[in-house]
């Protein structure tokens, strides 16, 4: 599970990596599925080095889906009381309080300063200079920086959740998006193990799954996600998914010149397990810091295989069991 | 502002993207910090030591923008010999009179001229300025100074621009703050000296000719016994480093609510008038001419008030409004002293104040000293709360604190609470005026739910009743509501106010009823009418300016087609000084207007905020007034002398230069100066339930060791009645919650989400512990200082309940602007639950036991 797998996606295909594949990368996912003319890939870039943590998306998810209010409860883990994506959080803002320099994270980006092609040069050389203002720690403290992220679901060029959903209530937009039909989904919670990254999950009442549709009734009429929309700082920015790659490997790159060595991005790689995530990020620690898995595989990668597998078994056992009628029908000839 | 104004921060995001350095200055570390360059922990209510100290550093190391500072500020002027500073008096300033706790401010004047303030208390001079007469309420005007002094404005004051003579400004202020050293406001704040010699470095680094800073504040800086002057130690930096009137600088006050700067501008205030003009004092035989000649300014716009109040009063009374009866002037109400919110509440403890609207405030929890609030409201014959949901404010006398702990039985309260439902923005036509004095139109998206209502309709139809029951009385008493303008065209089945209509008569009209364009057309013969006179223009051709909504991305970067501000729709104000004395602009970099000398006029992105044709070489005549008396090198036009004021002459009733005092309740001796606290700070009735805790090395101090501070969450909105009631928000900050830091939590055995207890001399709350690094131990006067951090949004009612914080707060206030000092006070805190009923009550009892309080304790001078 820990091989990203870039390899293997290079796996010649019998229809030319645009068929119903399940791994790899995949550049049409809405052509795949079997849309002729589909609009751009719809996704999101969430930049978590502007992120102010105002939960403005929370608000904005619940208000313009319905979404219904889950419970009052001081987590005290930081100032995160939603705890997690599920049934009731389709957006979830984590707060990581951590003992590192604040001065490091975004020491005035300038925009006419950076040479980004110098800087890109430079990455992951780790040669980026440091910050040059640094608080001093108060006595016998390390310094101290407050991590805040806005985690959404994936809408994997993958979607395990999709591929296992028996009754079609799962389905992939136009827009490239993953969506749960909530009149057909029948609860069977197939999707939930399925999902890498443990967002898609059942309402307790009511036994159907339930997660972010990207606002597919909004992009329908031309709008933006409501957590979008709400964004004060432009943390969470939606568009088609080439731009906002393009616009991303231009953050990173301006961030590391100024000295974010740790600044990096999270799902924007086609090439990854998933085949790259309609929803990415852009993170200033290890991806586990903010309770994102390292490197998520579609729970359906091997399935081919397995069926293959199953096939070759099934076929042996129909061999064997041929075998054994045949044997045996010899011996009462006998 | 990430924490409390998120929507506003994305433009301080915006700016920090083109490589602006973001320092964040607080007790503790929010999500300001988190996105900040620097965070600066300080102890609260040490401000004015830090600001002092960033002064200090810019006058001794000679950082100031010298050109600036000769020509637009009163660095040069030359003060009176009488005057004395802290530095003479042990920390007073002269004409302190301790026994009233006020001050006589003629000495603060400048030599051979007095001067009116552009703000404040003008009715300081007014004794001086006319014959006198004698005040209805001399005890009442608490502010009241001694006869004598100079008679107004005539001549110049002394000045030397070579800023070296030993009674100008320049010197008095570099004498006053040169013992405010790094040394010093590391022993007073717990700022290490290395990381405030940072800040000043890059501060100073980023002003002068090419560069401007800004610096924003909010009610961590008002709500303080000092408030006003903290607010005045970042004026007096601003002004030395050049950062006024200059794109990029300035000092941006982050207001509260969606509309607080429209409720200064139009006030809900009740010592002002709509534009700032004065409410008047009860003075005998005070006319229209002795109000004026008593309040206005004889030089700068304020020279004009007589024009903007005449125009007011026909905006009120119309046809009624006359020159042969002074327009009415004496059918306005006279203040007999100071009456604001925590006074109103002192007339309910007497009986004096017998009614009480409550619109969309929450003073059951959300004023300090709760407890007093709610029980001031026990002594009323009504009230009228109306909000969305039913808040603390309106349910008090069935289950508030009291009740619980036996203090009021609902059977002896004889208040008659109506509760009516009030309509929110989203249901209501109207504006919203924000920090940048701009007006945005919000347009009615639904019909209010059942019998909600809006405020003007509210207000309106109370009126029109008032108005009925009275028609046919010949009581002149009653005369000034029956001959008041109350003819709003009534829309729709509700019969709502037509909301433009009551902007229309604010922005005001001319003698034909035609709609003006500007507060220069104004008239002192009657023969105009306006509401306000800032906000004339926004109606201007009988539009609502205020509605436009044109992108930033089609227009200059000022953006000046987008909604509407005051005055005359400039965006920076006193932006005259972002030119030269010359009138060109300090640098290309930060141009904004200039003149131009061919076209003998003004001109610039923004609207020049100076008369356009005024060339920079203009002199007035000798017997100039008014705005004619400005020379073409006075930007900032508001001020009777047009420089902006290092040292205030006139104005404040708590000295020239702010200086540091203690907060009320503080665990630490002045380090500076002998005198503890502001000597003229207000203190409010010697309520049992309002004792203040003794402070420093004094006996008992101990008992309340660690300093406190109230604050916003961004999910919550002040004292809860628009969050609390609100699912979606309740869920993200469910409960009343306190922060410490692990070593304070280790040092009272605290738990992270365990209870905690929280005791001062006024009462008791308990909240759920956070144990957070983000709450600093500072090493103050060589000890360390815990601190302890309290959301104020919760109370008993709602979805997400909880204690409230300002049950714990005592009432000394700014006397400026009555303003409580939420924001640095003393407390204990204990692990587990308060205990509950009359045992809450014995418990504050016995701490005030232990520290020895009584009425006396912390009320010196």
């Amino acid at each position: 599970m820990t091989d990203s797998g870039s390899g293997d996606g290079l796996r010649a295909r019998p229809d030319g990596g645009h068929g119903n594949q399940l791994y790899g990368p995949q550049h049409d996912v809405a052509g795949a599925a079997g849309y002729p003319d589909s609009p751009p890939r719809m996704g999101f870039f969430t930049d978590t080095s502007v992120c102010i943590g105002c939960k403005a998306c929370e608000v904005a998810c619940k208000e313009w889906n319905a979404v219904p209010e889950d419970g009052l409860l001081l987590t005290g883990m930081s100032y995160d009381n939603t705890q997690g994506l599920g049934a009731d959080t389709w957006r979830h803002v984590a707060f990581i309080e951590q003992r590192k320099p604040l001065g490091g994270q975004e020491p005035g980006v300038s925009h006419e300063d950076v040479d980004v092609f110098d800087a890109a040069g430079r990455l992951g050389t780790g040669s980026a200079p440091a910050g040059q203002i640094s608080p001093l720690a108060p006595d016998g403290r390390t310094e101290l920086r407050w991590l805040m992220s806005s985690d959404v679901c994936k809408h994997c060029t993958h979607a395990a959740c999709l591929d296992v959903c028996p009754t079609g209530a799962l389905f992939r937009t136009e827009f490239g998006t993953v969506v749960v039909q909530e009149d057909i989904c029948n609860g069977c919670g197939y999707c939930v193990p399925a999902c890498p990254y443990g967002v898609i999950d059942q309402r307790k009442d009511d036994g159907r799954v339930w997660k972010c549709t990207l606002c597919y009734d909004r992009l329908g009429v031309g709008q933006e996600p409501a957590c979008a929309k709400a964004c004060p700082t432009d943390s969470i920015q939606f568009g088609p998914l080439d731009e906002l790659r393009e616009r991303a490997e231009d953050r990173v790159a301006r961030l590391r010149a100024a000295g974010v060595a740790d600044a990096r991005l999270y799902g924007e790689d086609p090439t990854d397990g998933v085949g790259g995530d309609g929803a990415f990020f852009l993170l200033l620690d290890e991806p586990e810091v903010y309770g994102l898995p390292p490197d998520p595989v579609v729970t359906t990668r091997d399935l081919p295989d397995m069926w293959r597998h199953a096939a070759l078994a099934a076929a042996s056992l129909a061999a064997l069991a041929v075998t054994s009628f045949v044997r045996s029908a010899g011996r009462g000839r006998r | 502002m990430a924490e409390c104004h998120p929507v506003g921060f994305q433009w301080v995001m915006e700016a920090k993207a083109r490589g602006a350095k973001v320092i964040h200055v607080d007790p503790r570390f929010t999500r300001t910090s988190a996105l900040a360059d620097v965070h600066v922990p300080l102890r609260a209510g040490s401000d004015i030591a830090f600001l002092g100290g960033i002064i200090n550093h810019v006058l001794q190391n000679e950082k100031y923008f010298r050109d600036y500072v000769v020509a637009y500020t009163n660095a040069p002027m030359i003060l009176r010999e009488d005057f004395r500073d802290t530095e003479d008096l042990d920390g007073v300033f002269s004409g302190l009179d301790p026994d009233n706790r006020r001050y006589d401010n003629a000495s603060w004047q400048y030599e051979g001229m007095e001067v009116q303030a552009a703000s404040g208390e003008r009715d300081l001079e007014y004794d001086k300025r006319t014959t006198g007469g004698g005040s209805e309420t001399e005890a009442a005007r608490g502010e009241a100074h001694g006869s004598g002094g100079a008679d107004i404005g005539e001549g110049e004051p002394e000045r030397d621009d070579t800023l070296t003579h030993p009674r100008c400004v320049f010197q008095v202020l570099k004498r006053h703050y040169a013992r405010y050293t790094p040394e010093a406001v590391e022993q007073i704040c717990g700022v290490p000296q290395d990381l405030f010699r940072q800040v000043c470095e890059l501060v100073t680094d980023n002003s002068g000719r090419e560069r401007t800073t800004a610096f924003a504040y909010a009610v961590g800086w008002t709500q303080h016994t000092v408030g006003v002057q903290y607010i005045r130690a970042a004026s007096v930096l601003q002004s030395l480093l050049g950062n006024m009137g200059r794109p990029g600088g300035g000092i941006l006050a982050l207001r509260g609510h969606a509309s607080i700067q429209g409720s200064t501008d139009i006030p809900t205030l009740f010592n002002l008038l709509p534009g700032y003009i004065p409410m008047p004092h009860a003075h005998k035989g005070e006319g229209l001419d002795e109000f004026v000649q008593g309040e206005a300014a004889r030089k700068g716009y304020w020279g004009n008030m007589r024009t903007y109040l005449v125009s007011l009063l026909k905006a009120y009374w119309g046809d009624a409004a006359t020159a042969e009866n002074d327009f009415c002037f004496d059918y306005l109400p006279r203040l007999t002293g100071s009456h604001s919110a925590y006074e109103t509440a002192m007339a309910q403890l007497e009986g004096v104040c017998k009614g009480y609207f409550v619109f969309g405030e929450n003073p059951a929890v959300g004023n300090a000293n709760a407890k007093l609030m709610r029980l001031g409201m026990a002594n009323l014959d009504w009230m009228v709360v109306r909000d969305f949901s039913l808040i603390e404010t309106a349910t008090w006398w069935k289950d508030g604190p009291e009740i619980e702990t036996g203090e009021m039985r609902t059977e002896d309260i004889g208040t008659e609470v109506f509760f009516l439902p009030a309509a929110a923005h989203t249901e209501k036509d109207g504006s919203f005026t924000n920090t940048q004095r701009m007006l945005q139109w919000h347009h009615k998206a639904v019909e209010p739910p059942g019998q909600a209502r809006s405020d003007l309709w509210f207000t309106y139809h109370l009126g029109r009743i008032i108005r009925e029951k009275l028609a046919g009385s010949t009581d002149p008493m009653d005369a000034p509501v029956l001959d008041v303008t109350w003819d709003y065209p009534l829309k729709g089945e509700l019969a709502e106010p037509d909301a433009e209509s009551v902007l229309a008569e604010i922005n005001g009209r001319a003698a034909d009823g035609s709609p003006l364009s500007s507060y220069e057309q104004l008239q002192a013969d009657g023969s105009t009418a306006c509401g306000c006179w800032i906000y004339c223009g926004v109606y201007a051709d009988g539009v609502n300016q205020s509605a436009r909504r044109r992108p930033g991305t089609e227009q200059n970067w000022v953006a000046g087609e987008w909604a509407w501000a005051w005055p005359a729709n400039r965006r920076i104000l006193y932006n005259r000084a972002s030119a030269d004395p010359d009138g060109k602009p300090w640098s290309e970099r930060k141009a904004l207007v200039w003149w131009d000398a061919d076209e003998g006029k003004w001109v610039g992105h923004d609207v020049p905020d100076f008369k356009p044709t005024k060339a920079p070489d203009y002199e007035p005549p000798p017997d100039a007034t008014a705005a004619e008396a400005l020379s073409g090198t006075d930007p900032f036009i508001m001020q009777a002398d047009g420089k902006a004021w290092l040292y205030v002459p006139s104005g404040l009733t708590d000295g020239p230069l702010p200086t540091h005092y203690e907060p009320q309740d503080s665990p630490f001796d002045n380090l500076l100066y002998p005198q503890q606290r502001n000597p003229v700070r207000q203190l409010l009735a010697r309520h049992p339930d309002n004792r203040y805790q003794p402070s420093g090395t004094e006996p008992g101090s101990d008992v309340f060791p660690y300093v406190a501070t109230t604050y916003r969450l961004t999910e919550h909105h002040t004292a809860g009645g628009m969050s609390r009631w609100l699912p979606y928000l309740a869920e993200l900050q469910p409960e009343f919650f306190c922060e410490i830091s692990p070593e304070l939590a280790a040092e009272r055995g605290l738990e992270h989400t365990g209870w905690a207890t929280i005791v001062s001399a006024r009462g008791v709350v308990e909240a759920r512990v956070l144990v957070t690094d983000r709450m600093a131990p500072l090493t103050v006067q060589g000890r360390t200082l815990h601190q302890v951090g309290l959301p104020y949004h919760w109370g008993p009612n709602g979805y997400s309940t909880g204690d409230a914080a300002n049950e714990l707060l005592h009432l000394s206030l700014d006397p400026n602007t009555h303003i409580q000092e939420a924001k640095a006070f003393a407390v204990d805190i204990r692990p587990g639950r308060r205990p509950r009923g009359p045992a809450s009550v014995r418990l504050v009892r016995e701490y005030r036991a232990r520290a020895g309080i009584d009425e006396n304790t912390g009320t010196e001078p």
